[in-house]
């Protein structure tokens, strides 16, 4: 039986750069299931929070510890970043570059691709050099590139930003698959509605802190700190 | 004018009889400036693709070391392989000197920094865009650097190719440890060497339309064969 790597604890991280605090003091534990969706005004630290916890960013303070060895946490997780990054291959090898990674057959990671590009809607640019789609294409790529791994948990950083509404949709639907399937879900999104359709549970940050952490019903029947009030009823957050 | 007319025609006439001697001397020059080329670019590469990945104390400064050795003067490296490989050298026990295999270690040695500068150069804007999707993907060192060459293998290419322009084009070098030996040592820059020295400037010249020839071709063949310029590849 496989050890599962959640829940994860974050306590007391703080991320500086140059002097300067980007994050925390940070504390959160990120339970085994659900799609939690981290909200802020533009500069709260939501991608530096991502970052953070998926260890892209290194700790000035402070630990987040997976219930699994930090080298095994690292290879059962993913993120997605708000600007897809496409490697300079077809959209198949983009596919296939994290399966042989792990040291997955060829032959198998070929049948994987297959099936994850019809999953996603990109059957058709399968032999389409990956920097060449657009906007949605990229990010629905680099979707699933990053779940063909299947992670046990996944980052994603406002997905769906500068994408039309039918797009939009089918990320989300995609995301909410993987969420039945058992993958877990931090998304940092600024559309209300967005989070609204999505969320178990929301974490909302301002100025690098997490000023409210509730379920998703909860935030949106009643926020508990102004600011999100604020956010919520369509005022400019600062 | 009138030479540089007649350097054509001796040339066209070099080539359209497949005149043996010239035959022979261009396959040489080929062997040892496409052996170099190979080997350096083995070198350079991954080490200009490991230098964009790795933080490490004096990294700015090995760059900088790197790029200056792009510079360096052949003649300088001829006497050095000169006197590694002679006699009394520490490699004389060897039997290298006045072999194309000296001819080969001399332009390796000159054509490593170039390639890898320019490599170098290339990798790091590829880096700039892969930098946080491989990490985010655990990746070893190993497997960065194999997929930075691969990525931008068209780009390395171009390297590639400098080291070969360089090479094919080096006379001082190859002159010193080869010691222009007819049927042994003998290529195209040394064999034009010779000709200026004993004044068939319609021969050198000849020989040195050849030589640029070979060089434009090389470079189309592997642009072909890379399909660079393509639409949307790399």
């Amino acid at each position: 039986m496989v050890t599962p790597i959640l829940p994860l604890e974050v306590s007391e991280a703080v991320v500086k750069r140059r002097g300067k605090t980007l994050l925390g003091p940070v504390d959160l534990t990120v339970s085994q299931s659900g799609f939690t969706i981290v909200m802020g005004p533009n500069g709260a630290g939501k991608t530096t929070f991502l970052r953070t916890l998926h260890g892209l960013e290194r700790l000035s303070k402070g630990e987040v510890t997976w219930q699994v060895p930090l080298t095994e946490a690292r290879l059962r997780q993913a993120f997605v970043f708000q600007t897809p990054i496409m490697l300079r291959r077809s959209v198949r090898d983009n596919l296939i570059y994290p399966l042989t990674l792990r040291g997955t057959k060829k032959v198998k990671a070929r049948a994987l691709a297959e099936e994850w590009a019809l999953r996603v809607g990109l059957a058709r640019t399968l032999e389409q050099q990956a920097p060449q789609l657009s906007g949605g294409e990229k990010q629905k790529l680099a979707l699933a590139r990053a779940l063909i791994l299947e992670p046990d948990i996944i980052f994603l950083d406002e997905p769906c930003a500068n994408l039309d509404g039918r797009a939009m949709r089918e990320i989300e639907t995609i995301l909410l698959d993987a969420c039945a399937a058992g993958t877990r879900i931090i998304m940092a999104t600024h559309d209300i509605g967005q989070a609204k359709r999505l969320a178990t549970d929301v974490v909302f940050l301002m100025h690098g802190h997490i000023i409210e952490n509730s379920p998703a019903q909860d935030f949106f029947a009643g926020p508990k700190t102004p600011q999100a009030a604020a956010l919520l009823q369509g005022d400019i957050v600062e | 004018m009138g030479d540089i007319w007649e350097g054509l025609v001796a040339g066209f006439w070099l080539v359209v009889t497949l005149d043996p001697d010239l035959v022979e001397i261009t396959l040489r020059s080929l062997q040892v400036t496409v052996t170099a080329t190979v080997i350096a670019s083995l070198i350079a590469l991954p080490f200009g693709a490991w230098l964009v990945i790795r933080r490490f104390r004096h990294r700015r400064a090995t760059i900088a070391v790197l790029n200056a050795l792009m510079g360096l003067p052949p003649v300088v490296v001829g006497l050095i392989v000169y006197l590694l490989l002679s006699r009394s050298g520490p490699f004389g026990v060897f039997g290298l000197l006045f072999t194309p295999t000296a001819m080969i270690i001399a332009q390796v040695i000159i054509i490593t920094p170039l390639i890898a500068s320019i490599a170098h150069q290339s990798v790091r804007d590829i880096w700039a865009e892969y930098h946080d999707l491989l990490i985010s993907f655990s990746t070893t060192k190993r497997q960065r650097i194999a997929t930075l060459i691969w990525d931008g293998r068209r780009a390395l290419m171009t390297a590639a190719l400098a080291g070969f322009g360089r090479a094919i084009g080096e006379v001082g070098a190859i002159m010193i440890v080869g010691g222009n030996i007819d049927h042994a040592t003998r290529v195209l820059t040394t064999a034009i060497a010779l000709e200026t020295g004993k004044g068939d400037f319609a021969l050198a010249l000849g020989l040195g339309f050849v030589l640029i020839a070979l060089a434009v071709a090389v470079n189309i063949a592997i642009h072909a064969i890379g399909q660079t310029e393509s639409e949307g590849k790399w």
